[in-house]
């Protein structure tokens, strides 16, 4: 039912493309000459078909839904939705749609069934409404584009315009998707803080999204201060750090200027293996060998080690950024100009002195752009923590611990169902915006570093 | 006067040559030094790489095989009459059965029957069933049937679990072990090839658990996403390298792009809860929304590749194609494009291969439901690969942990599998200017 229409669309832009392309032709036969070649007359025909048909099925297609669900819940009779709220009427509105696909559960009220045949009757009209009006529209535009086919008609200019008008939309996607993001994040969070205030998000210490579901519950009363789950990811992004800097910096070094051409060949795309590996197989390894790792070690030595420690997932997170630091600062060193290379090694420092005192500081910008960048990555990074790292969050800076992070509690919170209309799954649209807003930061802040600094040797 | 000046010279000389040759050995020592601690970072690093395909390997191999478990079943018509099909008692059957290749073993108590229904997986009195419900002329019969063994014995058989533990901490006990020990003297037990990993969708049970689902909930996700972000980002990168005017609006363009690629990954899945799921209405679990998700995210990166493939053609094929009478478009969709195109599937592939990893996303709309059959079309609940992986290690069964690993190698198969291409494409193809 769903591919009617679009096959509908398929045959008539075929037979657009021919009837105009032989049209074309037969006036080109016929011993006039064309303005444009026969392809194009037949092109034109097609996309005028093509682009408006497609806007109007994916426009009816989103509209449908939401409009069946606001016809069927406006034709059940009256009273029978009072004293519900909104998850009561989406509650109702799932049986309909269950009972209109043949899942009986229990023995429902009629009027519930009655809801359920309208959906289908609802549905079943829809559909061939949509294909009828395929069906005309594309008539329509058929008859249009067939009327166009004369000698001097400047086909190709219309391809031309309409492909233009084409690729152009699909470079704003991109803007329309940080939007997206900017606009879905903002809304959800501004519903969040009508109901928690916002210097209790920002300031508190205490995050315990856990609040009762029903009013005589018992449960604790919910608090959502983001200080401690954003500690947590603080702590958590220096073990990585401190893991990835060294190990990244001092590869990058020693490819860069030490390691024959043949090494460095065959290790650099080895070395991009890590990166290349899903962070979710990172997040098990995590768990399989490295906390039961770092665990048993601990308790050698006397030391208190949380089974789900930050030093597991941040050691592991650091494994996964040593490639990103590597190859960033790879491109740093490379980016410093021979001159600068050669004259200290024309004074007669060796090629340690050279790198530790002329290329790496000559590189340092690039580098810290570099390490930024793995920063945010590090801050937005969800797998290994969701699977590694802890659930409760703790004001500590000890990574011996278990701590929770920004990501962790974004998955938590939305991980199963979830309506829209409690603080619990807002907190986590607030918690997105935060993240995306100190990621973005960071990433602007970084690209303009290695932008600037790039800009001044060339 | 030429002699005195010089003599004084040579000997400052002499005196530096000596100061810097016996520096030398300290500089010198210096930068071996940095050279051992740079070998040794990498070094480290490959250890790392080392340890984690190594304790994959070894930890996923196993699952790769099966304990199977041959036995003759009489399908007997007074547990399971025809006329109550598809009912009957189908477990009652196998444990008959099996009781009559162990023998010294009382049947009639409960208990011990209990414990010997623990040795064959809970599917396979669904396997004698669907035999029986497909042909009903097989009651009364004896048939030879080949059934998995349940995990605790599976890890037996394989080795997994330690016979001198003592017998309270141990999953099977000591008279298990001896039935066990017994089978497999009759030659009752095989261990083939573990085909169901990748016939079968996910189950509760270890040895019924397949990454069928998963594999076909990936598939759709990432044909989806291909639709939708290999046209956008061609279309997009082609706009804003060859047609752009150069001004605020296609520089904030760009910005947004570059920018787009640097967010990370969970907040796609909040965008895309928010808007597919809560605004749109689209269904939950399915692997439509999840490809879109990731068009999203991958766009960037295949608009990244293009505009770098593009830049790639030398200016001499664009002015040679205008000067030939060729309009702009003509240039870029005639010559420019089908020049680049190595460059651009390249970097597709490898867009793609990161999309197929991506794991946050589709956390956040909820394909990681437990789903037992594989999804017929893209607006089905499904899970995909790597969420199937974080649900399996979120499972507390001990025979989960050798499926994760052999599902996270079957991802990493794939993976490699789609560089390997894009590697081949890009050494086939790829010109030089």
């Amino acid at each position: 039912m769903t591919a009617l229409p679009f096959l509908l669309l398929i045959a008539a832009v075929i037979a657009g493309y021919l009837i105009n392309r032989l049209a074309a032709k037969a006036i080109r036969d016929g011993g006039d000459r064309l303005h444009s070649l026969t392809s194009y007359h037949g092109l034109f025909s097609a996309l005028l078909i093509l682009v408006p048909v497609l806007t109007f099925i994916l426009l009816w297609l989103v509209a449908q839904g939401p409009v069946i669900d606001g016809l069927v819940m406006g034709g059940l009779p009256d009273g029978v939705l009072d004293g519900l709220d909104s998850g009561g009427t989406q509650l109702v509105l799932a049986e309909i749609k269950s009972l209109a696909k043949g899942k009986v559960f229990g023995t429902p009220e009629d009027w519930k069934i009655a809801a359920g045949d309208r959906f289908v009757r609802l549905q079943t009209n829809a559909g061939w409404l949509l294909v009828a009006s395929v069906g005309l529209l594309s008539l329509a535009l058929l008859g249009f584009a067939r009327s166009r086919v004369y000698a001097g008609f400047r086909a190709r200019q219309g391809v031309e315009r309409i492909v233009s008008g084409l690729m152009i939309f699909c470079s704003t996607v991109a803007v329309f998707t940080t939007i997206g993001i900017i606009v879905s994040l903002t809304y959800e969070t501004i519903r969040f803080l009508d109901a928690v205030p916002l210097t209790d998000f920002l300031f508190g210490t205490n995050w315990e999204p856990q609040i009762p579901l029903r009013a005589d519950q018992i449960a604790a009363e919910g608090a959502f201060g983001w200080l401690p789950v954003f500690v947590g990811t603080i702590v958590i992004t220096v073990v990585a750090l401190v893991v990835a800097v060294p190990i990244g910096l001092f590869s990058a070094v020693y490819l860069n200027e030490f390691a024959p051409r043949r090494f460095r060949a065959v290790v650099k795309p080895l070395l991009e293996i890590l990166a290349g590996v899903p962070t979710v197989v990172y997040g098990f390894f995590a768990i399989l060998i490295v906390a039961p790792a770092i665990r048993s070690f601990g308790q050698s030595i006397g030391l208190d080690v949380a089974p789900n420690t930050a030093l597991a997932a941040g050691g592991v997170m650091g494994i996964m950024l040593i490639p990103f630091i590597s190859s960033f600062a790879d491109d740093a060193l490379s980016a410093v100009p021979r001159t600068l290379r050669d004259g200290a090694l024309g004074l007669g420092s060796t090629r340690g002195e050279m790198m530790t005192t002329v290329l790496f500081p000559a590189a340092l910008p690039g580098i810290v752009g570099g390490v930024l960048l793995a920063v945010s990555r590090a801050i937005g990074e969800t797998m290994i923590v969701v699977m590694a790292a802890g659930l409760i969050a703790r004001m500590t800076i000890n990574p011996l611990d278990s701590v929770t992070t920004v990501t962790v509690q974004i998955v938590t919170l939305l991980i199963g169902d979830t309506s829209f209309d409690n603080p619990k799954t807002l907190a986590a649209f607030a918690l997105g915006m935060m993240l995306f807003l100190v990621t973005l930061i960071i990433n602007i802040f970084a690209l303009r570093i290695v932008r600037k600094y790039r800009e001044a040797y060339d | 006067m030429t002699d005195i000046s010089n003599a004084p010279a040579t000997l400052r000389r002499a005196r530096s040559t000596d100061l810097v040759a016996a520096s030398l050995k300290r500089r010198k020592r210096k930068q071996m030094r940095l050279q051992w601690i740079g070998l040794g970072a990498i070094s480290l690093a490959f250890l790392m790489l080392f340890i984690l395909v190594g304790s994959l390997v070894s930890t996923g191999w196993q699952a790769f095989t099966q304990t199977h478990l041959t036995l003759d079943v009489y399908v007997d018509p007074d547990e399971i009459p025809e006329a109550r099909l598809p009912r009957g008692g189908f477990d009652d059957a196998l444990v008959a059965s099996l009781g009559k290749m162990l023998p010294g073993v009382d049947l009639s108590d409960r208990k011990t029957s209990r414990t010997l229904e623990g040795i064959f997986s809970n599917g396979a009195q669904f396997e004698l069933r669907d035999r029986v419900v497909a042909d009903p002329n097989l009651i009364g019969q004896t048939i030879t049937m080949t059934v998995p063994v349940s995990d605790p014995f599976d890890q037996l058989n394989k080795g997994l679990i330690d016979r001198e533990t003592p017998e309270q901490n141990r999953r099977v006990k000591n008279d298990e072990i001896q039935w066990f020990d017994d089978l497999k003297a009759d030659g009752a037990i095989s261990k083939p090839f573990n085909w169901a990993l990748f016939t079968n969708a996910d189950s509760r049970f270890p040895e019924l658990a397949g990454l069928k689902g998963a594999l076909v909930g990936s598939f759709w996700a990432l044909l989806t996403c291909f639709l939708i972000a290999f046209p956008l980002g061609i279309g997009s990168a082609i706009y804003l390298e060859e047609f752009a005017p150069k001004n605020k609006l296609s520089d904030f363009i760009e910005v947004n792009i570059n920018n787009l690629a640097a967010v990370p990954s969970v907040v796609f899945g909040l965008l895309a809860l928010a808007v597919f799921i809560g605004w749109f209405g689209l269904p939950r679990s399915a692997p439509f929304v999840g490809g879109l998700t990731l068009a999203l995210m991958t766009m960037p990166t295949i608009i990244i590749a293009t505009r770098a493939a593009l830049k790639a053609v030398p200016p001499s094929i664009r002015e040679a194609a205008l000067g030939l009478g060729a309009s702009r478009q003509q240039v870029v969709f005639q010559h420019v494009l089908p020049l680049a195109m190595p460059g651009v599937l390249t970097g597709t592939i490898i867009g793609l291969a990161q999309a197929l990893g991506e794991t946050a996303p589709l956390l956040l709309i909820g394909m990681n439901a437990f789903i037992t059959s594989a999804a017929s079309s893209p607006f089905d609940s499904a899970t995909a690969l790597p969420t199937q992986i974080f649900i399996w290690a979120d499972s507390p069964e001990r025979g989960f942990v050798s499926r994760t690993s052999a599902a996270i190698l079957v991802l990493l198969g794939f993976l490699v599998m789609m560089n390997m291409v894009a590697i081949y494409l890009r050494q086939k193809f790829e010109r030089k200017w």
